[in-house]
């Protein structure tokens, strides 16, 4: 029995804290929020120098071949530096879809290339109506001959001006319900493919509005068999829900931080505001929910890989009760801050727009509660 | 990532199982005093004390105790198993265990050899019950600022003065008890650890009932009790740091996962044979995320609790483990009850005697019971602080 990391894991969240703390401060994201991209080219390329983008790919496609856990440690330290990266999108949640869906040959050709940095991917699977149940998923793919054609849009796709190619999915049959869901690589440069950033309050991540106009894609863009995606995506649910949970932990952790720090050295009526109790209880209560909640986080990684029946319960605890607790601190954070707190110039409102912004990704608390209450048997 | 336990540890439960299967009484309330150890009448208390020596007698009590002071040496990961499956069995809380985890401790570690001798034995086979005398009228989260006092003559020392909220006083034999002794000296600095007979001359016990009707706990009151100078226990003066030796045993006690656990799939249970604006409590969609939230915060503080037990038992730091637990056990605890009173509806207040009653009251019994909790031990508001002055360094108020 040893619930903990072991001194590898211990290691690598150590170096990836260190790194981000280097290589992605604060006024790198606050820079970046202006920039068209949201992106900073130099820190990318030293993240392929870390590895990272392999960190899910097993060893004999050039990747780390590491566990859903390592990964939550190094989003928990992405979370923590709101460090602008298509980490998340194309290492993370790309990455473990094309593992569990594609072919040996499949595998073979997108795998090395992803790892080596050669190129990114990203996931487009909402629609309009913003549901992950099957119905959402309605975008028709028609079969033309040896070709599907495509015409419609997809919603809320994270780095789509990054990606070089999306995996989209896609109806291949008639009817809403889990079957008859395909996926496709589609490149961005596809004609009939045009993109639209949907602006909004957390500029340190992108999202897109991708439309597809009869857009043409060839058999073998196919990735796995026809029909049978449901399943792959409802796996990657789980892994965006333990991607999003540890950024949440992390995101949390510093949003304190920062509050605590500051009211150490804001003095009101002649003392630190610190000392007050109305203070303190704030921040008190947040730890007593930021401090077991990793526990929870660990453990829903740890399931992941473990094969545990329980993993998607798991997952979804974590997502629905990391992504409230990172809401309710980096809320408290800003009240500690008073006015300051509230203005462009301070920090702190990052946090405060990532927490909401991550709360909604990959499925609202409320989503997650009802899955663990369906994965429980009522 | 390690979530299987030792061969040995495995092989242990199982033999703990098939033992408990075989002697737990089959009926419950004979030996029970139930969570507030509200023991009443001299037959009940002799069934609980026969019940906590025959678990002595298997080897299940104090297991965590050095085996030269009758203990097991047993490491966390086996006390932990016990407790999991003392509650899983829903075996009753032991009538001694005030001085099983509170005492007995804090002698194991300061106490005299001859302290040890004279005491620890009759802990273990329940010859004698102990009862814990620090809270006061006016010292309740101030404990620091308690005026019982006790003046050296001769060989004894005299005390006066009051004790409240003393669970267990109404049949205990000794008392573990804060008293002053320098009444000069800065607040920590002038309290000592005395043990007393609770047969002496002038001590005397009134209950208190609870606001569930039960009378777990008491006030007793002193009136120039004589004490002999050897039931002294560390330094004189000294009992402040003698007593936060135990006050981490008390957070534990009150803040147990197993426990939570259990209440919760109580709470599930209850929920799926009940129904709610016209279908079953669990197809309502609100009450599904209510019983999610509340599940998802049990298993957090279980997996937490694993991790707490691994960097224990791995000689990790453990971090600030005991006022996280006690504060969030205690009023999830609370909040369990709570959702279980407002699935009952018109049911919910009716006593445990009404034939129409769920799980005999226990709910609504409970769920004051659990309130008491948030309160005892050091209320929230007190493991807040400590939290935040501890943990987080926030500058002490003035």
């Amino acid at each position: 029995m040893d619930f903990g990391l072991n001194e590898d894991q211990r290691l690598l969240a150590e170096s990836a804290r260190s790194f981000l703390e280097a290589e992605a401060p604060t006024e790198l994201v606050r820079s970046l929020g202006d920039d068209p991209t949201g992106q900073c080219s130099v820190l990318n390329r030293k993240i392929l120098e870390q590895g990272w983008p392999g960190l899910l790919i097993p060893e004999a496609h050039g990747g780390l071949g590491l566990g859903m856990l390592e990964a939550a440690l190094v989003c928990t330290e992405f979370g923590r530096a709101l460090a602008p990266s298509p980490f998340l999108s194309s290492s993370i949640l790309a990455t473990s879809l094309l593992c569990s869906i594609a072919s040996v040959s499949q595998k073979r050709h997108w795998l090395p290339r992803l790892a080596s940095g050669e190129m990114l991917a990203t996931v487009a699977w909402l629609e309009e109506s913003d549901d992950l149940a099957p119905a959402g998923t309605a975008l028709r793919a028609r079969r033309a001959r040896e070709r599907f054609r495509l015409s419609g849009a997809k919603l809320f796709v994270l780095d789509a001006h990054v990606a070089d190619v999306y995996l989209v999915a896609a109806r291949t049959a008639a009817g809403l319900g889990p079957d008859g869901v395909s996926l496709f690589a589609i490149p961005r440069d596809t004609p009939g493919l045009s993109l639209t950033p949907l602006e909004g309050f957390d500029r340190t991540r992108r999202l897109f509005e991708i439309r597809f106009d009869d857009v043409v894609v060839e058999r073998d863009q196919r990735i796995g068999r026809e029909g049978t995606a449901w399943k792959h995506l409802q796996r990657m649910l789980d892994v965006a829900a333990v991607a999003i949970a540890a950024e949440c932990q992390g995101g949390a952790e510093r949003a304190l931080e920062l509050a605590v720090d500051y009211t150490k050295i804001r003095e009101q009526f002649g003392r630190p505001v610190g000392s007050f109790q109305a203070v303190k209880h704030m921040a008190a209560e947040c730890f007593a929910e930021i401090e077991p909640s990793r526990s929870l986080l660990w453990f829903a990684a740890h399931a992941q890989n473990a094969h545990n029946r329980g993993a998607s319960r798991a997952a979804s605890m974590a997502k629905a009760r990391l992504a409230e607790v990172y809401s309710r601190t980096a809320n408290t954070a800003v009240q500690m801050h008073g006015g300051i707190g509230f203005t462009w110039e301070h920090d702190i409102h990052f946090w405060f727009k990532r927490a909401k912004a991550n709360e909604a990704l990959f499925g609202t608390p409320a989503f997650h509660r009802e899955r663990v209450a369906a994965l429980s048997g009522w | 990532m390690n979530l299987a336990f030792r061969k040995e540890d495995e092989k242990f439960r199982a033999a703990l199982r098939s033992w408990l299967r075989k002697h737990l009484p089959k009926r419950r309330d004979e030996i029970d005093g139930g969570e507030d150890l509200n023991f009443q009448g001299a037959e009940h208390i002799a069934a609980a004390k026969r019940w906590q020596r025959k678990l002595f007698e298997a080897g299940y009590v104090a297991m965590g105790w050095p085996e030269e002071f009758g203990g097991k040496g047993a490491d966390p990961v086996r006390q932990t198993i016990l407790a999991e499956e003392m509650v899983a069995h829903r075996a009753p809380l032991l009538i001694g265990q005030l001085g099983l985890f509170m005492l007995g401790p804090t002698l194991i570690r300061c106490g005299t050899d001859a302290q040890r001798k004279r005491f620890l034995p009759r802990i273990l086979t329940a010859d004698e019950i102990w009862c814990q005398g620090y809270s006061e009228p006016g010292s309740g989260s101030d404990l620091a600022s308690l005026r019982t006092h006790a003046v050296l003559d001769g060989d004894d020392f005299v005390v006066n003065g009051q004790k409240i909220w003393t669970t267990t006083a109404h049949f205990a034999d000794w008392m573990f008890c804060l008293v002053r002794t320098d009444p000069e000296a800065p607040r920590h600095k002038g309290i000592s650890y005395i043990l007393i007979d609770m047969r002496s001359p002038g001590v005397e016990v009134r209950p208190l009932v609870q606001m569930n009707g039960q009378s777990g706990f008491n006030e007793v009151f002193f009136t120039d009790v004589r004490v002999p100078k050897g039931n002294l226990v560390g330094e004189l003066n000294g009992g402040w740091a003698v007593a936060n030796t135990t006050l981490s045993h008390e957070r534990n006690m009150l803040a147990n996962p197993m426990r939570t656990q259990q209440l919760m799939s109580d709470l599930i249970r209850l929920a799926a044979r009940r129904n709610a604006n016209g279908g079953k409590v669990t197809r309502d969609p609100r009450l599904r995320q209510k019983l999610a939230d509340l599940q998802i915060r049990v298993d957090m503080m279980k997996y937490h609790s694993w991790k707490q037990l691994s960097d224990e038992v791995h000689g990790r730091p453990t971090g600030p483990g005991q006022s996280i637990n006690k504060l969030v056990t205690t009023e999830l605890n609370h909040e369990i009850c709570a959702t279980a009173l407002e699935l009952l509806g018109d049911y919910g207040p009716l006593a445990g005697s009404s034939p129409h009653a769920e799980d005999q009251g226990f709910w609504p019994r409970d769920w004051m019971f659990t309130l008491g909790m948030i309160i005892g031990g050091g209320t929230s508001q007190i493991q807040k602080n400590i939290i935040a002055e501890r943990v987080l360094g926030l500058p002490r108020g003035s």
